[in-house]
């Protein structure tokens, strides 16, 4: 039998207003396995854990009630307070009587009889309890950065800077991600490579940092401190140590010219030969052959780059190669891509080739780019003297099916900014803009769209465009309605560009599942909280970066790149982990060996082992579930799955629920 | 019959099992029990007819831990239920050798009884091979029933007269099925929630807790039952009040949920007669409902539905007060 | 049993299951923001909504319980990724099987309620408070001897 102590707290008058304090330290007193109750103004101050550790000692008691505010709120502080006094932290259970009692009823009697009963459940299933032990895990002091945009390589820097090793893997050849095809940045309007491309450089330079380019995590196990993940590295078909990166291969693929192979780069405004490099800052400066379009893949005959190479570096029986590497945390940097317009047929963007995204725009707009920077329609290379720029194309989009109920955040601002740069070098071409609302919260956001209207002296309008028609003289008949002059407006332009709303990276998806860390509907990456913890995942040792958790400009980006990665420090700087103790177990003695259990575990924890078992004088071999308690994060779906009751979950056993229930009911 | 006790025999006599389990007759002509055959007199006692419609998978899984191979005789919907013991584990494979029997429905004494047939003495007309009527010499003179009519209600809602599972097979079997398998469970559906209470009220006051649903089910095949155990503070013996039985016969079929391959054997077994058989093809109705057909046993590498989800399901909301 | 007694108002006996991570924590988020809900809730903590054993439904109807509803966080959501949404499943067939047998479907419930959403959680326990009063006393399922 426990010897139980009741501290009932009167949180000065938040519970004792509407709670007879008193009453419920007497009418607990008898309840089974009580040995003290007692009540106190303040059970969490300096005097009041003193009281408890006095009763501890006093009357030597073997478990704790506290009835007081949430367990989320103090349950850390009286389970500290019982270690003080020598008894196991988890012999004691809180009877929340002040958020889910005092807090929310008026009626005195009413309240009071309610706490009593909480505080049954909490005696009754602390006869129940037994000590638990946390556990020790290592850490692996290395990080893993998924995402080599700007948002992987600021978190990459900073968390090596600090010391550790930290690896980035990056699907595409090169790290860069789409900063790296922007052609200027608002509000500043510096060039975006000239900001980035040092990054890139110093991430491939710092000896602290592995990068994994053309490469993708295929599995990953293991738990905070201690993940395992397969990468898969693809055959670039180059050896990267040969390589000198003179690009000679590329200019001399005879696809260059006559393959029609397009850029991802480049969003298909040209083509690239089948050996290349995405642009020509590419981190490494290592070219990659894309196996499913090249002649010598795909017929067997060609070879001209193994050839010329000066290095004799192209290597066409390169196989993938998968390498399994052990992190201590992991950080999410997997960006975004723009929506399919597919379903937006009414902006004609399948059918003109002068209907542009606005990161195609940014492609049009660059030195480096398809047309050297020279602002051309892609249909007849002409310039063109009216452009209408359309906002919100399937961001704040009623319809779940056609397009994203979000803001995409970044539109507005970029708009504004191709609109001036435009202004700029073309003054005398006439920009309209459809929006909605023009949203610019920032530092020097709004100094920055109003020098647009002002001093450039673009055409903003509030409105929706119904549909944009290419016309036979190759101009584009804009159709819309003007909201605040209540007009409807059918204008002719050269050129329409649209803000398509921005979406996590489709892989996001899957990398999610892999590390069991959950989503919203939108496939942005959920947050441990929403305020406080706005860099975690809800998933320990997973930390997000960047647009992968939600719509946001660059300094934003970078910003919380640098918050994903002082997370990561935090825990790398550790050596050891403590390991939540309320874990599941298996009675060998009841458990069938079904697997039932294991096919429910989200984090692998159960294998199945034959072991050698006396169930009651029978002596045989039995196939049992085991539960790795380092992998165990305690959340009870095997104990529901079970169906003999051989798993059980410690500090929420089966018994303990169950009395729970008896003593609310009784 | 006899094709059967020979290959049998072949299969002790050349080493290739120790051991067969198959049914041997009882004290009367329509009660065979199952048994164990090891050494050929044993064999005089052996039967297989139109009475043998207990499933005998369930016995592999003690019989698979034995020494040598173990040769059972499986119905074609017994095959089910022995693939579901693969996927759980329960059964080794490699210690069984699966004769698929063939099967043209089974029998239950009840209706002949129901039909006013009383004081029998012997049956023909039931051998596996034959496919005629039934003939009972009975104490008051000859009676005459046709096969279908006698066939236990499971056998009208036939899964098919292939084996899932098998080593070899000996014998036709024949695709009994004329019901729709779900029939009773909307008739119930579509009473009013008074008369589905009375219903079920009536039937489970019934349960004396002999347990022998329990014991025959394949798929309810814990070491121990909770009901037995301590884990929950659930140990229940004899019916006290009506409430234990509801408790029992939720939690056990909610147990083989998804895993019940609807054989059938629940109601066949059940002493007082009651339909146990609704608790579990409402759950299969449901899930075939609400995730998509699923037929427990079929494929030992399906992902039983409840171990199973889709980011889209059902919410519990929606799966009731469907009818009103 | 006297005349006070007779005119006495049914008051329901509610069990709430709700997850640690969001529902528990929607709870604290109602109490600290004072918005108010029955006393008939008694709220049981458990580490997920994956983690309610059917049992535990049964045997509070049994013990004299007059509804149950269980709260986790929304599919999606879940602190261990999966867990609501075996309970989606588990609880969806059992509620059907209840109702099967002739209970009342009101007095089971499934809600999803997040950390955030206080609001929501006092409405959704007023409204199955209601709900189960409307429904009275919890006769076919309880067992009499649990019964006072």
């Amino acid at each position: 039998m426990q010897k139980i102590g009741v501290f009932v707290c009167h949180c000065g008058t938040n519970i004792a207003a509407t709670v007879d304090v008193k009453k419920v330290v007497e009418l607990v007193r008898y309840e089974p396995g009580v040995v003290y109750a007692d009540d106190y103004m303040y059970m969490c101050s300096e005097a009041g854990q003193e009281k408890i550790i006095e009763a501890i000692k006093e009357y030597g008691l073997t478990g704790l009630v506290i009835c007081s505010c949430s367990p989320r709120m103090h349950e850390k502080t009286f389970r500290a307070c019982a270690e003080k006094a020598g008894l196991n932290p988890y012999m004691v259970e809180v009877a929340n009587i002040r958020e889910q009692c005092s807090w929310i009823h008026k009626d005195k009697e009413e309240a009071t009889k309610k706490a009593v009963i909480l505080a049954r459940a909490a005696i009754a299933k602390v006869n129940l309890n037994t000590p638990l032990k946390e556990g020790e895990s290592p850490v692996t002091k290395r990080a893993l950065v998924i995402g080599g945009g700007i948002a992987g390589i600021q978190t990459a820097l900073d968390i090596a800077d600090a010391g550790y090793e930290v690896d980035i893997v990056e699907k595409e050849p090169s790290i860069g991600g789409r900063m790296s095809q922007f052609d200027k940045t608002f509000p500043t309007l510096d060039c975006a490579s000239c900001i980035l491309t040092p990054k890139m450089v110093e991430v491939n330079q710092h000896p602290n940092i592995t990068l994994y380019t053309y490469s993708e995590v295929e599995k990953v196990s293991g738990y905070v401190g201690n993940f395992d993940v397969d990468i898969r590295k693809k055959a670039r078909s180059v050896d990267f140590d040969k390589c000198t990166g003179c690009g000679e291969c590329s200019t001399k693929c005879p696809l260059g010219k006559i393959g029609n192979i397009p850029s991802e780069f480049d969003r298909g405004l040209r083509n690239r030969p089948a050996i290349y490099m995405p642009f020509a800052q590419a981190v490494p400066a290592v070219p990659v052959i894309d196996r499913e379009n090249c002649t010598y893949f795909k017929t067997g005959k060609c070879g001209v780059c193994a050839k010329i190479c000066p290095s004799k570096a192209v290597d066409y029986e390169q196989q993938d190669e998968i390498v399994t590497v052990k992190y201590g945390a992991i950080v999410v940097a997997t960006g975004f891509d723009i929506i399919n317009l597919d379903k937006f047929g009414e902006y004609a963007y399948n059918e003109s080739p002068d209907v542009i995204t606005s990161i195609e725009l940014e492609r049009l707009m660059n030195a480096a780019g398809p047309t050297g920077g020279h602002l051309e329609r892609m249909s007849d290379h002409k310039q063109p003297k009216d452009i209408v720029f359309i906002q919100c194309v399937g961001s704040r989009c009623d319809s779940e099916e056609k397009g994203k109920p979000y803001c995409s955040k970044v539109c507005c601002m970029y708009t504004a900014k191709h609109a001036m740069l435009i202004k700029d070098h073309w003054p005398d071409t006439n920009i309209t803009v459809f929006y909605i609302d023009v949203r610019t919260p920032g530092k020097n956001f709004d100094e920055f769209y109003r020098r647009a209207v002002e001093q450039y002296h673009v055409n903003y309008i509030k409105g929706q465009v119904g549909k944009v028609k290419p016309q036979p003289d190759g101009s584009l008949l804009v159709q819309a309605a003007d909201l605040l002059d209540g007009k409807q407006i059918n204008m002719k332009a050269d050129m329409v560009v649209l803000a398509a709303a921005i979406e996590p990276n489709p892989g996001v998806r899957k990398i999610a599942t892999m590390l069991t860390a959950s989503i919203d509907n939108n496939n942005f990456l959920t947050e441990a909280h929403a305020k406080l913890r706005p860099v975690e995942s809800p998933t320990a040792g997973i930390f997000l970066s960047g647009m992968a958790q939600g719509p946001k400009d660059i300094p934003e980006t970078v910003s919380q790149a640098g918050a994903a990665a002082v997370k990561v420090i935090g825990l790398l700087a550790k050596d050891h982990l403590k390991t939540n103790p309320c874990t599941a177990q298996c009675d060998t003695l009841l458990c069938n060996g079904c697997s039932t259990c294991a096919n429910v575990c989200p984090y692998g924890a159960i294998t199945y082992e034959d072991v050698q078992v006396n169930d009651h004088g029978l002596r045989e071999t039995r196939r049992v579930a085991q539960v790795n308690v380092a992998l165990c994060q305690g959340c009870g779906a095997c104990t529901s799955a079970c169906p003999s009751g051989a798993m059980d979950l410690q500090g929420f056993s089966n018994r303990q629920i169950t009395t729970e229930v008896d003593a609310i009911c009784r | 019959m006899q094709e059967l006790i020979n290959r049998l025999k072949e299969l002790i006599a050349d080493g290739t099992v120790v051991r067969a389990i198959g049914w041997k007759k009882g004290d009367m002509p329509y009660n065979p029990e199952p048994a164990y055959f090891e050494k050929p007199e044993d064999f005089d006692n052996f039967v297989y007819d139109g009475f043998c419609g207990a499933n005998l998978s369930k016995m592999m899984i003690e019989a698979a831990k034995l020494e040598g191979k173990t040769a059972v005789c499986l119905k074609p919907c017994d095959t089910y239920s022995f693939n579901q013991l693969i996927r759980e584990h329960r059964v080794n494979r490699e210690n069984a050798y699966i004769i698929g029997v063939g099967c043209r429905g089974k029998l239950d004494i009840e209706k002949a009884r129901k039909a006013g047939i009383k004081g029998i003495k012997s049956i023909s007309g039931v051998d596996i091979e034959g496919d005629g009527d039934v003939t009972f010499d009975t104490v008051y003179g000859q009676k005459k029933m046709a096969y279908t009519d006698l066939m236990l209600d499971r056998c009208h809602v036939c899964k098919g007269k292939d084996h899932v599972i098998f080593d070899e097979v000996i014998g036709e079997s024949k695709d009994t099925g004329d019901a729709d398998r779900f029939e009773e469970v909307i008739k119930i559906e579509k009473m009013t929630p008074e008369e589905r209470f009375a219903f079920f009220k009536s039937e489970l006051s019934k349960c004396i807790r002999c347990n022998a649903c329990r014991n025959v089910c394949p798929a309810c095949s814990c070491r121990k039952c909770v009901f037995d155990g301590v884990k929950f503070d659930s140990q229940q013996k004899a019916n006290v009040d009506s409430f234990e039985e509801k408790m029992f016969h939720i939690i056990r079929a909610f147990h083989v949920a998804g895993r019940c391959t609807d054989c059938g054997e629940c109601s066949r077994v059940c002493p007082e007669g009651i339909p146990l058989h609704l608790f579990n093809r409402k759950f299969i109705k449901d899930i075939d409902d609400f995730y998509g057909e699923f037929q427990a046993g079929k494929d030992p590498e399906a992902q039983s539905p409840l171990t199973d989800f889709t980011f889209d399901d059902l919410e519990p909301k929606d799966a009731v007060g469907r009818g009103e | 049993m006297s005349m006070n007694e007779e005119k006495k108002e049914f008051r329901p006996l509610i069990v709430a299951f709700c997850c640690n991570w969001c529902s528990y924590a929607g709870a604290d988020l109602a109490g600290s923001s004072r918005l108010s809900y029955p006393a008939d809730v008694k709220i049981i903590r458990v580490p997920c909504s994956g983690r309610v054993n059917p049992m535990f439904i049964l045997r509070a109807f049994e013990r004299g319980a007059d509804g149950v509803i269980i709260c986790g966080c929304h599919p999606g959501d879940c602190h261990y990724s999966t867990g609501n949404y075996y309970a989606r499943r588990r609880m969806a067939l059992l509620f059907s099987m209840l109702e099967y047998m002739g209970i009342e479907n009101g007095r089971t419930r499934v809600e999803w309620c997040s950390a955030a959403e206080g609001a929501k959680f006092s409405k959704t326990m007023n409204e199955f408070c209601e709900k189960v009063k409307s429904l009275g006393e919890n006769v076919r399922l309880g067992d009499i001897r649990c019964k006072n």
